[in-house]
């Protein structure tokens, strides 16, 4: 089974981290020590209950001030599956930290409190789901067992969710009535949710295939690294390394390479294990060519019938990260996209997006830290980019401040306007 | 991503040719240690069959296990790679830092020096996320200003496989390939791939004497103080580092299979159970690491 990474967004007013330590302690993933520090800690504080957030807060300024400042990694096996957490805090102004841990999720859980329904806060973070394209969502409505577990309660939710979620593109939702502080339907099932006859949360998270959520069609491989020994022994070995970012390479297979548009036969894949006869994504291997090409890292190797989009000019979300500078129209960035970095600078701020109800506005100002918006980028050199709806891999980049270095957006590249 | 520790090892691939091919002056960090021991294969599996294009170091801090140092120098003449020293006894003779007890918060200085000398940029580590919690916020590619200080309120975000790297003259990053791996994924690659360790990994007999619940080597380097007795029992070491302050625990795991049966089944943490010096305080990790620790 392959790991699942899943992203936990919310505030500790849902019940995020009770439900994150209810996960752990009922999977038996809290080893004593861990336990006992967060038992030390809660009771010097005051805290008239262990306090789980302790757990993922490790920062010595979150624990001072009680809140998560950035995204914790926790992690956990069971004997069917292993799981990275990514621990996102929910609060408006950690929209960066939301778009950062979800970038990389297989799914993504969104806590609901049962006696609230679905507030700003749940639109929000659904919003921010569907932009980064998570592929499966879980909708946790939390604290039943404070509405009488009621089922009527649990159908309102939900029809309300699905009103609202019709206008986003979200692939896969289930939803789950649970109360993490009692520890109902999270790992165990329970007596008082008896009418539900679906999961419980721990069962779907062992059982969710992801497997299909690559892109296993369109042939893309950046070239990030060429490996050429220059030894007497493999004196004329010459090797593109990289990570397949979608599609299946196989030996004997025609390609072409980009940006140079020149063909070639792949004659072998080598990896850590030795030689593959295919090379299906997220494996890192080195390609043979039949052919001495000129291929350097920042090209692209795919199949002659099924290319990338070459272009310059590009339509994007962004999302604007750096806390020390807002955009600067006149500046030219670096832009990394797959294994390729070019200068890039940002023309048009078309609008900005309310992520609480998807309400487009004109900017009134340089975009600044937890924008959302929707822009175009020139680029001095072609991406050889697909739309990010498709290709997580090769839809997404970051562009880089020059003079700080700081990491300034995130980009998720659309469609051309035709 | 591919199932198992295969993905997890297509990921740690990545991370390092990315290194390669980002850096000008790599050097990866190799102290023996069962984390170190793995990451140095992945490295070198990365670039087969060329040769690994990067420096190895060992900051040794003067206080070690015999079996570890051994080991060191075999496992690297059998992969035909060199090693460079950065000492924390030549920098305690050099009058840079005063000896003490434990040597271990010693080694940031010897490891600034040796980085700002050799100019290298990047420096990996076999660091874990899973290991403690302030290593639970790390970056895998992190940033460090030119004292070599980690700020951790001021990380730049990442995001999906893309790695920032842009780094100034006297910067430099510390890379952690590992970052997503947990102590069983170690023991299942080493036990998949049949990779060598140090043997005090193993259960074997050991005079030991117990220290703040611990189970503390008898060495040169520490002696029991009065009151203090020592006994002989069948021990193995969960983490290897500074036998000041690197516990033993009671073990009769003699096998890898033992190993991985034992820490499957784990109840305290590999540091919990074996680091006296993470216990000092709350944030004894994170105020080591600010500094430039790895």
């Amino acid at each position: 089974m392959r790991q699942l990474r899943f992203a936990t967004v919310g505030s500790v007013d849902d019940g995020k981290s009770t439900l994150i330590g209810r996960l752990l302690y009922d999977s038996k993933s809290i080893f004593e020590d861990q336990l006992e520090h967060v038992e030390a800690v809660s009771k010097r504080r005051g805290d008239d209950y262990v306090d789980l957030s302790l757990l993922t807060d490790g920062l010595r300024a979150e624990r001072e001030q009680g809140i998560t400042i950035d995204v914790a990694h926790r992690y956990f096996a069971t004997p069917k599956r292993s799981f990275v957490i990514m621990d996102c805090p929910g609060h408006v102004q950690y929209t960066r930290n939301m778009v950062t841990g979800t970038s990389t999720a297989d799914l993504a859980i969104i806590l609901i409190d049962a006696r609230h329904g679905v507030v700003e806060q749940t639109r929000r973070h659904s919003i921010l789901t569907s932009l980064l394209g998570v592929p499966h969502l879980v909708v946790c409505v939390n604290k039943m067992d404070l509405v009488d577990y009621s089922e009527d309660r649990f159908n309102e939710i939900r029809n309300d969710f699905e009103d609202f979620a019709s206008r986003l593109q979200l692939r896969d939702v289930t939803f789950l009535p649970i109360s993490a502080l009692k520890g109902d339907n999270v790992v165990e099932r329970s007596d008082d949710l008896k009418w539900f006859e679906g999961p419980t949360l721990l069962h779907h998270l062992e059982n969710v295939y992801t497997a299909s959520d690559d892109n296993k069609i369109d042939v893309r491989f950046p070239v990030q690294y060429v490996i050429r020994p220059r030894t007497a022994e493999h004196h004329d070995y010459r090797g593109y390394a990289g990570t397949v970012a979608g599609g299946v390479l196989r030996v004997g297979d025609e390609i072409v390479v980009l940006p140079s548009g020149l063909s070639s036969t792949i004659t072998g894949i080598d990896s850590a294990d030795g030689s593959l006869e295919e090379a299906v994504p997220g494996s890192a291997v080195t390609i043979l060519l039949a052919d001495d090409l000129s291929v350097t890292r920042g090209d692209m190797i795919c199949r002659p019938n099924n290319r990338p989009r070459v272009l310059q000019d590009h339509d994007a979300m962004v999302c604007w990260l750096d806390s020390n500078a807002q955009l600067n129209p006149a500046k030219l960035y670096t832009l990394k996209h797959t294994t390729r970095s070019t200068r890039a600078k940002i023309g048009e701020v078309r609008y900005v997006l309310d992520i609480s109800d998807l309400h487009r506005k004109t900017p009134e100002g340089p975009l600044s830290m937890n924008d959302i918006a929707r822009v175009t980028v020139h680029t001095a050199e072609p991406l050889l980019r697909d739309d990010y709806e498709h290709n997580r891999v090769t839809g997404s980049f970051i562009l880089v401040d020059e003079s700080t270095g700081a990491t300034a957006a995130a980009g998720m590249l659309l469609p051309p306007r035709e | 991503m591919r199932p198992g520790i295969t993905g997890l090892e297509d990921e740690a691939i990545t991370i390092i040719r990315e290194v390669a091919a980002c850096f000008e002056r790599p050097v990866i960090l190799f102290s023996g240690g069962k984390d170190s021991v793995v990451m140095l294969h992945v490295a070198v599996r990365a670039f087969a069959p060329a040769r690994l294009p990067f420096a190895v170091m060992h900051v040794d801090t003067g206080h070690n296990f015999p079996e570890v140092i051994d080991f060191r120098d075999r496992c690297l003449a059998g992969l035909g790679l060199n090693l460079t020293v950065a000492s924390v006894q030549a920098a305690i003779d050099a009058g840079k830092v005063a000896d003490a007890p434990s040597r271990n918060p010693l080694q940031t200085v010897a490891l600034l020096d040796a980085i700002a000398e050799n100019k290298f940029d990047a420096v990996l580590g076999g660091a874990r996320r899973d290991e403690e919690r302030a290593r639970a916020k790390e970056r895998v590619f992190s940033h460090r200003d030119t004292f070599g200080q980690w700020d951790p309120k001021n990380q730049r975000p990442e995001l999906w496989n893309i790695y920032n790297t842009s780094h100034k003259q006297g910067e430099h990053f510390r890379v952690f390939p590992l970052s997503n791996w947990t102590e069983l994924d170690i023991w299942t690659f080493i036990k998949e791939h049949d990779i060598e360790l140090p043997s005090i990994y193993f259960a074997h007999k050991r005079r030991v004497f117990k220290r703040g619940g611990m189970l503390m080597a008898d060495t040169e380097f520490l002696r029991p103080d009065t009151g203090e007795d020592v006994f002989e029992e069948m021990v193995r070491f969960r983490t290897v580092g500074d036998a000041t302050c690197t516990a033993a625990i009671s073990s009769t795991a003699v096998g890898i299979d033992d190993v991985l049966a034992e820490t499957a089944v784990a109840r305290v943490t590999e540091r919990g159970a074996t680091r006296a010096d993470d216990k000092i305080s709350e944030a004894g990790m994170e105020d080591r690491k600010r500094q430039g620790y790895f």
